[in-house]
């Protein structure tokens, strides 16, 4: 007390007790206060979340080390556990819808924005926004109804005859696996890359277009040259973004890629993939040791949908303060 | 020769620009492809009984989803509660008072909880609701959901609230407002379309999640009443019904899913278009 | 005053969802486990919900390794498990755990080949083979020797197992693990196996659905799944060399020598039972209830359910294609009744 009062006579007026009550009375410190505390409730609820996952997987930690990600086995039986075929599908279904969606996006947006006029552009970027908002369930209904009879019927018998002398489209075609998967994670992550990829490519600036057409080239030879190359590193990042959340996806996968935890080198085999096996296992994983390596898993997967997502912030923020834009 | 090139060029330009749209138009009718599926396979099997009755037992027909359309209700209207309010004032925070520092770090962990795979977010709420009060619960389901609000509601919030021009605000400070009351009363309502936006695409997201509910809201096949008791879903019946063998479960499965698209689409339809004045700005 | 009228309302909404369907007197009790169960499970849940309104058991079918995690972590009130617990999964429960077979079932191998519409023969080795991914052809000359006058396909067996904790599995496997020493060696029996081959499928539902959608498929199934589905289901070969279809009477055979057994212990395996109409691969299933239950409302409700579905139960089980328990082992269990408190 005796330490604020002398306080009070040096100090400048602002820092003196009646002054701070001032501040209180009139609200501000008090809405400063209540937002920082909600602020402040994300930040927590973050970490506490890295916190459970970290320690909750601390026994299959503690027992398998490094070797949980080289692995094979998955074996309840006899606790050995391993994340590699799980790794495994969750890259190989991941990839393979980039492959599919990466060229199909990128034309499509290339289309929106730079061939069709702005009106049409919009509302079919609108649309393409709605194909964003569809639930993974409901991809996953169509995956079974429709899909997976499709591959076991047309696709896959087409693709056995063109291709079925590589081992990537070996074995038999069982309409579920790695391909079926992949096609509906495609289709799932393809807004995705669209709607940021047009975005990005309306920002670059009309000279550079503009300045390629005048030395003669074509309108596709100036996309493809001049516009794309300029608005690289955002693309990349979008590529990073529909990448972290095929990562992710759960349902429309498990309904549709066979559950089975092996590593195979047909795209017609099933599989399985990090997100799927927690969504299977994880209500009946009895056993200490079990539970904590379904935990471990979900571990890998938040490293890695961390690390891309983190990724893509900076690839999507370095171009957009290109245009001084502040995110 | 240098016609050969010139006419090859122009080929190429023709094919590959037909090419993009060819691939729009593709990707544009996989959208009305699942509309009609869902329509087709959905419609037929859309009955009162549907809408009002609870589900039979495995094998007997008819039968319906009430208490799964009843429980989505539910398990949304606590996630509003719980991450909506969240997302607010945390977007309040970033956009009026946001330090440095801790505003970096806040929205550094905010792009952080929206990457995170919902099935993460269902294992984080069994270990943080469900264990403690050993019961599966509309409230653990409906905290899985409230956090998985949080990034979306709370990065609309402060980009609208910091497109508000500084005029308005100094306006009223001028005529003597403090800055909570400006705040409140006249930024937080000229921003008000792009949050309201944002919060009701935020549930809209929620709304399909299946993954977070599997071990979090479990299921049921009565009624539940209260907070504490495990709740029926519309997303979790409609994986549970596909991957069943009977023909009866498909039928509502089909229908369910037209019931989930169309409120999904339906809010997100009607907030983009009335509320927001055409500027897509939600990228994940 | 905006704020006040808006938390006014949304406190109302909350009383209202928390007031709306929570009536009083109302018992809500949570389950979950088997599928192999489940059909008449929810039928007698269902039913029994009608005869007593304001008692409402909530079943969720997750697998019996679910129904056992559950019951161990606490978040239910009973479980369900196909699989009888053996001491050393007990000892992991932190209370006593009593074990009441509710109904006899028949665990039948179903599959889907286009054109066949026969019923197909299984010898134990055939199966074992099978699943062990020795045999990749419905025409392998094993399957058509069983099968001579049956026109079987060249095509590619696609094999569906469970991708959950199964009770259903243990069965299986446990049935596999009898016949077949290289089954037992190289996969063992459990709720969960690390399967050679195969997809899998969630539930016996989620299996009955694959086998439904994939042809040329076989999977193993409890029988009332395969026959709501209209899905052709094989017989199996018993320990007397009898090729013998499930059935009511077949199952209800299985279980002839198990009472006196069970006296004992009343955790038993019956595959491969000894007798000439037996059917091989059949089990028991059992409700998992805790010896002490807290909740004396919970408790009563229980033991009345217990009692229930012991006497009228079991009337509705045939219709399912379930076998009722044999009279001894009902006796057995009202007297293990006495032992929940």
């Amino acid at each position: 007390m005796s330490s604020n009062a002398s306080m009070a006579k040096r100090a400048p007026s602002s820092w003196s007790v009646r002054a701070y009550l001032r501040r209180l009375a009139t609200g501000d410190v008090v809405a400063h206060m209540v937002t920082l505390i909600f602020a402040a409730s994300i930040v927590l609820i973050a970490t506490l979340l890295v916190f459970q996952l970290w320690n909750n997987s601390a026994a299959s930690r503690q027992q398998f080390g490094w070797g949980f990600w080289t692995t094979q086995t998955w074996d309840p039986v006899f606790e050995h556990f391993g994340a590699l075929p799980f790794i495994y599908g969750t890259l190989v279904t991941s990839v393979l819808a980039l492959i599919i969606a990466v060229p199909l996006g990128l034309a499509a947006a290339i289309f929106l924005a730079e061939l069709s006029p702005r009106v049409i552009s919009d509302k079919v970027a609108f649309l393409i926004d709605l194909l964003a908002a569809v639930p993974s369930v409901i991809y996953g209904l169509l995956g079974i109804f429709v899909v997976v009879p499709l591959m076991r019927t047309t696709i896959g018998p087409a693709l056995k005859d063109a291709f079925g002398f590589l081992p990537l489209f070996s074995g038999p075609n069982y309409g579920v696996g790695f391909l079926t998967a992949g096609i509906i994670l495609s289709i799932m992550v393809v807004p995705f890359i669209i709607s940021v990829s047009r975005e990005i490519l309306l920002t670059v600036p009309r000279e550079q277009r503009e300045a390629a057409l005048a030395l003669g080239a074509t309108r596709w030879e100036s996309t493809w040259k001049v516009v794309i190359p300029w608005a690289r590193t955002g693309i990349t990042g979008s590529i990073f973004l529909a990448l972290a959340r095929a990562l992710g996806e759960t349902m429309a996968v498990t309904m549709v890629i066979g559950n089975d935890p092996k590593i195979r080198d047909s795209l017609f085999a099933p599989g399985y993939t990090i997100a799927a096996v927690i969504a299977n296992e994880f209500t009946e994983a009895t056993g200490k040791l079990y539970l904590s390596a379904l935990i471990e898993l979900g571990l890998v997967l938040f490293l890695l949908t961390f690390i891309l997502n983190g990724m893509a912030r900076l690839l999507i923020l370095a171009t957009e303060t290109d245009r001084g834009r502040a995110s | 020769m240098k016609g050969f090139r010139l006419i090859w060029r122009k080929s190429v330009n023709m094919v590959m620009l037909t090419l993009t749209g060819v691939a729009a138009f593709a990707v544009v009718s996989v959208l009305f492809l699942i509309l009609g599926y869902l329509v087709y396979y959905g419609g037929r099997s859309l009955n009162w009984n549907f809408f009002t009755q609870l589900p039979k037992p495995v094998g007997e027909t008819g039968g319906g989803m009430a208490n799964a359309i009843v429980g989505s209700a539910k398990l949304l209207f606590l996630a509003a509660v719980i991450g909506l309010p969240i997302g607010l004032l945390g977007g309040v925070y970033l956009a009026e008072f946001g330090g440095k520092t801790f505003g970096f770090v806040v929205r550094y962990t905010t792009d952080l909880l929206n990457g995170v795979p919902s099935i993460i977010m269902g294992i984080f709420a069994y270990s943080l609701v469900v264990v403690p009060m050993r019961h599966f619960s509309t409230l653990a389901g409906g905290v899985a959901l409230g956090i998985m609000t949080i990034p979306i509601s709370l990065r609309s919030t402060e980009e609208f609230l910091r497109a508000v021009p500084v005029s308005l605000r100094e306006g009223a400070m001028a005529l003597g407002s403090n800055r909570w009351k400006t705040i409140a009363t006249v930024v937080l309502p000229a921003a008000r379309g792009g949050i309201i936006t944002g919060m009701l695409l935020a549930l809209a997201r929620v709304a399909g999640e299946t993954a977070p509910l599997l071990f979090t809201a479990f299921g049921n096949q009565f009624w539940s009443p209260g907070w504490n008791q495990p709740i029926s879903s519309l997303p979790v019946v409609i994986y549970t019904y596909a991957i069943s063998p009977y023909d009866d479960w498909h039928r509502q499965a089909w229908a369910a899913g037209l019931v989930l698209l169309g409120l999904v689409f339906v809010t997100n339809i009607v907030v983009r278009t009335f509320l927001m004045r055409g500027t897509s700005y939600e990228r994940s | 005053m905006r704020i006040v009228k808006v938390l006014g309302m949304l406190a109302a909404l909350l009383m209202f969802g928390t007031a709306a369907t929570a009536a009083d007197g109302q018992v809500l009790l949570n389950a979950a486990g088997a599928t192999f169960p489940y059909p008449i499970y929810s039928k007698w849940f269902n039913d029994y919900h009608q005869m007593h309104s304001a008692v409402q058991i909530n079943y969720q079918s997750i697998g019996s390794g679910g129904g056992i995690q559950q019951l161990k972590t606490g978040t239910v009130d009973f479980g369900a498990s196909d699989m009888p617990l053996n001491d050393k999964l007990l000892g992991m429960f932190n209370q006593k755990i009593l074990q009441f077979p509710t109904v006899l079932g028949a665990v039948v191998p179903t599959y889907n080949i286009p054109g066949v519409s026969a019923e197909l023969k299984f010898t134990p080795q055939m199966l074992a083979d099978i699943y062990l991914g020795k045999v990749t052809k419905w025409n392998d000359k094993e399957i058509t020797s069983a099968n001579p006058g049956v026109q079987l396909p060249g095509n590619d067996i696609v094999v569906i197992h469970r991708s959950d904790g199964s009770g259903t599995t243990f069965v299986w496997t446990d049935y596999l693990s009898k016949v077949s020493p290289a089954w037992k060696s190289q996969v063992g029996s459990n709720t969960s196996v690390n399967w050679p081959v195969g997809l899998g499928g969630k539930g016996n539902e989620g299996v009955a659905g694959l086998v439904k959608q994939t042809p040329n498929s076989v999977g193993y199934v409890e029988l009332i799944y395969a026959i709501q589905s209209h899905m052709g289901y094989g017989l199996v070969e018993n320990s007397a060399g009898k090729f013998i279809k499930a059935s009511l009477a077949s199952v209800t055979d299985a279980a002839s020598g198990a009472a006196a057994k069970m006296q004992k212990d009343i955790r038993i395996s019956i595959t491969n039972a000894p007798g000439l109409q037996t059917y091989p691969i059949c089990s028991f299933t059992y409700l998992l209830i805790p010896s002490k239950i807290a909740d004396s409302t919970k408790r009563d409700v229980i033991k009345t359910f217990l009692r229930w579905m012991l006497t009228s139960g079991q009337d509705m089980v045939e219709s399912l294609n379930y076998a009722r328990l044999p009279k001894a082992v009902v006796a057995i269990e009202m007297k293990q009744l006495a032992q929940v408190q």
